[in-house]
């Protein structure tokens, strides 16, 4: 491990009534690194990923971005910190055209511009997730991978240092996997530090250097991805009661 | 350039008008001028972040009766100053308050407002100064508020035009389409859905206090009348939201018709208010600006 982590997560709590949903999560996330976060539904996966982006206040706990505490901050102030976010079930904008929902990164993010210089800007993004020829179709025309995409680069125009993907790679056909594969590993490549939500093993084999598994709210194993999912606790909490 | 310079030529050739027309149509203008205003004041706020506002009454309202109250012992632009002050002022607390509930609860809650501030005022007079009535003293022809009118007009719709190409535009729109993808794109929402409902309101109030002049009588019943909310939204979907220019072009056939109708059929106006409502929304869900967007999408 190096020195100090890009994104550091300490203690990460957060009730909803009496359900536990995150109980003391620690995470350490290194610069330039693929981390994937796996585990059932309902293990609070998703809700870790609320409560570093600001979405939902947390009980108690730190998450700190170089140093620079998250915590407290609301979810603007979190996006323009550099940790953008994809979300579990695709959220485009379906009034606006593909550029304009990738512009709304690049307006508002970490470096906002101007509406001219944003629309020049986002053709390079848009070439990169492979959306350059619908560039101005409207959002509610987009196929399922495509909006997909746009979610994608409209993160990446906020310009992030951290990249957190909610089962972006969940639903795509076999081919479509692979092209998100090269994809994720490419924005790695250019220095995008990712932390993946994700349930396709295949995906978190070819990509993850580390892969941190919850289960109940808690975090119950961490390591190299065949080591951690070669663990028995793990597939029996993991696969459970479908492979029991 | 040459738009522009059309524009100013339309501005002057308007601003001109009273001095050949007859007094009747200014007096018709000056109602169009004023829902002009008033509906793309309304659209930019509530049509592109769908946080629809029926409290259009209540800033409309509270611009009257600052000149009821103030224009016997302040100069009239100083009055014209101070009322839309004073709406901003309540709109952004109201809007700080409010803005975080979702559809619903906020539509609810600024039909209420209307009421509310009519109530209050009616409270006001009776417990405080014991009448229900005021009188405007303040002396303006109908020259003076139509020019007046034409030029908040010009603002409003040049300041959306602009404004609408701008950031705060795409703000507003990526508000109206999903909040929250707004919020994790870096977008303050609070302070931008606060600000332009309270600028909004201003210009609501700033037309109130104008149009104030043209009455000498007025009372709580006819500065708060909810009326005004439901027909400046329904000129905003006529003309059609996502446009500076559509709320405007919504304006003038309804305020001719709604003249037309509350001349001929003064017991029946509120049936023909909803007859109309029912149909734009049905047949026009994008106004006439959409419309014309399909046709064009069509053509060859």
């Amino acid at each position: 491990m190096t020195a100090e982590p890009l994104l550091a997560i300490r203690g990460l709590r957060k009730s909803f009534g009496g359900l536990q949903a995150v109980r003391g999560v620690d995470l350490d996330v290194a610069d330039g690194a693929i981390v994937g976060l796996i585990g059932p539904n309902g293990s609070g996966k998703t809700t870790v990923l609320n409560l570093v982006t600001g979405e939902i206040a947390a009980d108690g706990g730190s998450v700190r971005l170089a140093g620079q505490e998250m915590i407290g901050l609301p979810a603007f102030r979190v996006c323009r910190s550099r940790i953008a976010r994809t979300f579990q079930l695709v959220r485009i904008l379906p009034g606006m055209t593909t550029r304009e929902n990738v512009m709304v990164g690049r307006l508002f993010g970490a470096e906002p511009t101007t509406p001219a210089r944003a629309r020049d800007e986002v053709g390079a993004l848009l070439e990169c997730v492979g959306l350059a020829a619908r560039a101005d179709q409207a959002g509610s025309q987009l196929t399922y991978i495509d909006q997909k995409r746009v979610e994608l680069a409209r993160a990446l125009a906020t310009r992030p240092r951290v990249l957190l993907l909610d089962e972006w790679l969940a639903g795509l056909n076999p081919s479509e996997l692979q092209i998100g594969i090269a994809l994720i590993r490419r924005l790695r490549d250019e220095g995008v530090t990712i932390v993946m939500i994700e349930h396709v093993m295949e995906a978190i084999r070819a990509l993850c250097d580390h892969v941190v598994v919850m289960s109940a709210g808690a975090l119950i194993a961490s390591g190299a991805p065949d080591a951690v999912l070669s663990d028995p606790e793990v597939a029996r909490v993991y696969l459970g009661e479908d492979d029991a | 350039m040459a738009r522009l310079a059309l524009v100013a030529v339309g501005v002057a050739v308007l601003a001109a008008l009273p001095l050949v027309v007859s007094a009747y149509t200014v007096s018709l203008l000056i109602s169009i001028l004023a829902y002009v205003s008033l509906a793309t004041a309304w659209a930019f706020f509530s049509g592109r972040t769908r946080y629809i506002s029926l409290a259009t009454a209540a800033f409309v309202g509270i611009g009257t009766y600052t000149v009821a109250l103030l224009g016997d012992h302040l100069p009239l632009p100083l009055v014209l100053a101070i009322a839309p002050v004073v709406g901003f002022a309540v709109a952004f607390g109201v809007g700080l308050s409010t803005l975080r509930l979702s559809g619903v609860y906020f539509v609810i809650f600024t039909f209420g407002l209307a009421e509310l501030i009519k109530q209050l005022v009616i409270w006001f007079e009776i417990n405080q100064t014991k009448t229900l009535a005021r009188y405007i003293f303040v002396n303006a022809g109908g020259t003076l508020i139509y020019e007046l009118l034409l030029a908040i007009a010009a603002v409003v719709i040049g300041g959306v035009w602009w404004l609408s190409q701008a950031r705060l535009g795409y703000a507003l729109r990526v508000i109206g389409e999903d909040e929250m993808v707004a919020r994790h794109a870096g977008i303050d929402t609070t302070r931008v859905k606060v600000l332009v409902f309270a600028a909004t309101s201003a210009v609501m109030s700033l037309v109130g206090a104008v149009l104030s002049l043209r009455y000498t009588y007025v009372d709580p019943n006819i500065a708060f009348n909810s009326l005004v909310a439901f027909q400046v939204l329904i000129m905003a979907l006529l003309g059609g939201v996502g446009r500076p220019w559509g709320p405007a072009l919504g304006a003038v056939p309804l305020v001719l018709l709604f003249e037309l109708l509350s001349g001929t059929f003064p017991h029946h106006f509120g049936i023909a208010l909803g007859l109309c409502f029912v149909i734009i929304v049905y047949y026009l869900p994008g106004g006439l600006m959409g419309l014309v967007d399909r046709v064009r999408g069509r053509a060859p």
